[in-house]
């Protein structure tokens, strides 16, 4: 790949952020222009800034990466994340906006008045944020690495750096538009290449056997095995090495490898002719960090494909970067047709990556032993396209790659600050703010470089659980059921989302690699939403004398459209 | 490996939190052993119950809140039971000797007319009662009957009379300080609704007159100025609701602008600048607009030339910040402290220090407004409004959109 062109695409991209942050507000200077300044936020635009922050690493890399190793069954993920904003249109919007809540906290706050159940949420706000951003700013180590050859922590500190200096220089003053801007921008850098990609692949003769048969080398091609790996090979197969096969060293030999499986070392060169067999890598064995959860997957197909269904549906609404931007519709009627408006925003994005990851399939199937699958999307158009018009999709498409990053590692630091400043560190004010914002990415930094390896989708996948497990109990409970405590809130939120957390921990731990255990803990939405409402309701229902005061008076504003409030409050005047 | 360890780290976190706030749970300063001599302790054991059945009583006499005192104050006597009523029935019995509830009631009538304690023996068919003497003490609030404390006893005690005494007078502070705490909440209350029906009687006559001044020579704008006037007046004598929007006080703003302008043309420009993300921030009624109003004010106060104001709403995490600024004369900063802090009133409208008042009010003391000046320097007025806080709902809908 050609960085000559990519380089300057990714500035580019930093330093528009920088610049609609900083001065994207409505300035007037005179009468006339008062209304226009004054004008709230419409549902089109507010809907293209949620989408904006919502489309992460996860959604520009890690499903085309998953499509291409794993194939359509992995078409859930987009199916889950876009199906998230319908459970969210249902249940939570409206109300969530007429409740006044800014943050999750918030929330807790309005509707069980205890300060106990606020620093909680509080808490997990924070853990789902953390886990959130880890693998944002893995995906940005990647795409710096496949684009430059850097070292793979860098891109991660460059974002890193970049979302720290804007958020606590203020310089997210207009949130709405830097982030609509980056949904329209994410949106063309996927489009457009995929248009040429298209064009391309109907040019080669549209070649259709991406799924049904495994796939083949279209050309002699060079594969370096960046990590230790076993190959499974189902039937003989001859290549070039230069480097460790089954403990023996090989320098540039041609090599016929029997049926079975084959341990290729670090660094191992290999050359496959055209026409080969792409072999299957099996990571599971390795011991090490990278144990993808797709090795769990392979033994329980349909309880994986539950666990994750059931995480990505009930998890959106948690997720603390997308609640703070609903606070921004003028009431709960906007909110709704904002949602509306996120479903088709988000279900046209969501069409693309698929694409991407089908057509990598054909044109670049060593990415699935390289492990590097994640990439697949930057790849692809210097690779199916070539030349200086390849080069230049690419740096569109790297572009793009990057807003992602910024965007969703923007909005989750400042909604994790928020919390930090308001609910942990001791007094308030801007040098605090600043603060929690450097504590907010620091973390997850520190934990990028010591935990590696997992695919982006699958670590976004972890953060869905904890939230699903945790937050989406508290909201539909709180908003819909009215006998809800808050020892009971507190005790769900701890029972469902402190044992996704754990299942999480354990998982991103290797702990342990194979077996139905390891399914359990690496899918824990299945058994952990279920045990968090369980937990919210039988303990509320023990503790029935807790029910806060104003309960009713809260669910009705909660639920009654604000013009009908209006009236009644008339009626009781008059 | 180094994998694993992260991983039992964050799995370690949580556990962490847990422990703290367990912790932080238990750690009550019973705790006082090894401290001083035995009166000593004795002393801090009752002075620290007392203080545990304080908050509880802060919040007025009630079933709710008697209930939560009573059993701090039966350990405070050391009786085998104690009562705690209001004027018509029993609120709260703790202890033994539940049936002598309606007798209680029955012979306390005297002793809440009079407001003179009384000790009385009780009459009793039951052969195993333990109690057989009451001993009243009433509870008085400004020398008038609120309730009384009962204390029951097996048998009379001089020591008791005495001590139940002294706890119904310092149950009696407590429930003035109640008293206290809710005649300023409706002091407050009370200010705030003198302050919504005052706009500036000085501010309609001028707009009248403006607006007469417009009926001959241009009808037209003299209707649209009616209609600005309308508006603006009826926002600010809407009836319903403490709290507005900021979309909805920013519109008000711009009525009273261009009503404003209409009198003093091109001396006054106005430059808005509004973070979009902010205008569905719930903020106490009329408190932007008295901050603008007075920024004409000292904007045009002395001076021929023009005034230039400007107006700013930016997101700052979970706040919005409002910040009003002209550069008109500017205020010496030590008169400014004075009127802040009620010693001097300011001349005519609605004050800064009312708006300061109220917004410390509603978001607490950290919340008040910073004010930035000197003589000839201008003024610049920033307010912090937290976009949530409980009990603080906008009650109006959103215009515009």
């Amino acid at each position: 790949m050609n960085s000559n062109y990519a380089v300057p695409a990714v500035a580019l991209v930093v330093v528009a952020t920088v610049l609609v942050g900083a001065f994207g507000l409505r300035i007037s200077r005179t009468t006339s222009d008062f209304y226009v300044a004054s004008r709230t936020v419409g549902p089109r635009l507010n809907a293209a800034a949620i989408s904006g922050e919502y489309l992460s690493a996860a959604s520009f890399l890690g499903i085309a990466g998953l499509v291409l190793v794993q194939g359509p069954d992995m078409l859930w993920y987009p199916v889950g994340y876009t199906a998230g904003y319908l459970v969210l249109l249902l249940f939570v919007a409206a109300p969530l906006r007429r409740s006044g809540a800014y943050t999750l906290p918030d929330f807790a706050e309005a509707r069980l008045a205890s300060q106990a159940v606020r620093r909680l949420a509080g808490a997990f706000v924070v853990g789902v944020g953390w886990l959130y951003l880890l693998p944002q700013l893995q995906g940005a180590g990647l795409t710096l690495t496949v684009l430059t050859g850097a070292p793979e922590w860098l891109g991660g500190v460059i974002v890193a750096a970049v979302v720290v200096a804007t958020v606590a220089a203020g310089g997210m003053r207009s949130i709405t538009f830097v982030q609509a801007f980056q949904y329209w921008l994410k949106l063309t850098a996927l489009l457009v290449p995929a248009l040429f990609l298209v064009l391309a692949w109907q040019g080669d003769g549209a070649p259709r056997r991406a799924f049904e048969e495994p796939a083949t080398f279209r050309e002699q091609r060079i594969v370096r095995v960046d990590a230790s790996l076993d190959l499974k090979l189902d039937a003989p197969l001859t290549v070039t090495v230069s480097g460790t096969v089954d403990g023996r060293p090989h320098d540039d030999q041609r090599l016929r490898l029997p049926a079975g499986t084959h341990r290729i070392e670090q660094g191992t060169r290999l050359t496959f002719a055209k026409g080969d067999r792409v072999p299957a890598a099996d990571r599971g064995s390795n011991g090490g960090m990278s144990t993808s959860l797709a090795a769990s997957r392979e033994e329980r197909p349909l309880y994986a494909t539950y666990g994750l269904i059931l995480a990505t549906f009930l998890g959106t609404m948690g997720l603390p970067h997308v609640v703070v931007r609903f606070y921004t519709s003028p009431h709960g009627v906007a909110a709704r047709r904002t949602t509306v408006a996120v479903l088709g925003l988000i279900g046209g994005f969501y069409l693309l990556p698929p694409v991407y990851g089908a057509l990598g399939r054909l044109y670049a199937p060593e990415l699935t032993i390289t492990g590097d699958a994640d990439a697949a999307v930057l790849l692809l158009p210097g690779r199916v396209i070539g030349g200086l018009g390849g080069d230049l999709l690419g740096a569109l498409v790297a572009g793009g790659a990057f807003a992602a990053f910024l965007s969703t590692a923007s909005g989750l630091t400042m909604a994790v600050a928020g919390v930090l400043t308001q609910d942990v560190l001791p007094t308030r004010g801007v040098r605090h703010f600043r603060l929690g914002t450097v504590l907010a990415m620091a973390v997850p930094l520190a934990a990028s470089m010591l935990v590696g390896g997992l695919p982006v989708a699958d670590a976004v996948g972890l953060a869905f659980a904890v939230s699903a497990s945790s937050f989406c109990p508290l909201l539909v409970l709180g908003i819909w059921w009215r006998r809800l405590t808050p020892p009971g809130a507190a005790a769900g939120m701890l029972v469902g989302g402190g044992s996704a957390f754990v299942a999480v921990a354990a998982t991103m731990a290797g702990f342990p690699g194979t077996g139905p255990l390891h399914a359990l803990l690496a899918w824990p939405a299945l058994w952990s939403v279920p045990l968090g409402f369980l937990t919210m309701v039988l303990v509320s229902l023990a503790t029935a004398g807790r029910v806060p005061a104003g309960t009713a008076a809260i669910l009705a504003r909660f639920h009654l459209p604000e013009e009908l409030r209006e009236e009644l409050r008339e009626e009781v005047k008059a | 490996m180094s994998g694993f360890i992260a991983g039992l780290c964050v799995a370690i976190l949580p556990l962490l939190a847990a422990g703290f706030w367990l912790g932080r749970r238990t750690a009550r300063p019973q705790n006082l052993g090894g401290l001083g001599t035995p009166v000593e302790h004795a002393t801090f054991q009752t002075l620290h119950t007392a203080s545990l059945a304080a908050p509880p009583l802060r919040a007025g006499l009630t079933e709710e809140t008697a209930r939560k005192s009573a059993r701090r104050l039966r350990t405070l006597l050391g009786t085998d039971a104690l009562c705690l009523t209001d004027q018509e029935q029993v609120l709260v019995w703790d202890g033994v000797g539940d049936h002598h509830r309606t007798e209680i009631m029955e012979r306390l009538a005297g002793p809440l007319e009079s407001g003179r304690g009384e000790a009385f023996r009780l009459t009793c068919d039951a052969p195993d009662c333990p109690v057989h003497w009451a001993v009243v003490a009433p509870l008085t609030v400004d020398d008038r009957v609120h309730g009384a404390l009962v204390a029951c006893a097996p048998r009379e005690s001089a020591v008791l009379v005495r001590a139940a005494q002294e706890v119904a007078r310092w149950v009696s502070v407590q429930l003035e300080l109640a008293d206290l705490d809710q005649s300023r909440t409706r002091l407050i209350e009370a200010e705030i609704k003198a302050l919504r029906a005052q706009i500036s009687p000085h501010f309609i006559f001028n707009s009248l007159a403006v607006i007469a001044s417009f009926v001959r020579t241009d009808p037209e704008r003299a209707r649209e100025l009616l209609l600005e006037f309308a508006d603006f007046t009826r926002y600010s004598f809407r009836r319903h609701g403490d709290f507005t929007t900021l979309a909805d006080e920013l519109h008000a703003i711009d009525h009273y602008l261009a009503l404003v302008r209409a009198r003093f043309g091109d001396r006054l420009s106005v430059t808005l600048q509004i973070a979009p993300e902010v205008l569905p921030v719930a903020l106490p009624f009329l408190c932007l607009q008295p901050l603008v109003e007075n920024a004409v004010k000292h904007g045009l106060e002395g001076k021929t030339d023009k005034s230039h104001i400007s107006i700013t709403a930016q997101d700052a995490g979970a706040e919005a910040l409002v910040v009003i600024e002209d550069d008109g004369a500017g205020m010496d900063p030590a008169l400014l402290r004075r009127i802040l802090a009620g010693e001097v009133s300011p001349s005519g409208g609605i004050g800064l220090s009312n708006v300061d008042d109220r917004l410390r009010q509603v978001y607490g003391d950290d919340y008040g407004l910073v004010i930035e000046t000197a003589v000839g320097a201008g003024m610049k007025i920033t307010a912090r409004l937290p976009k949530y806080q409980p009990g603080v709902h906008s009650a109006s809908r959103l215009t515009g959109g």
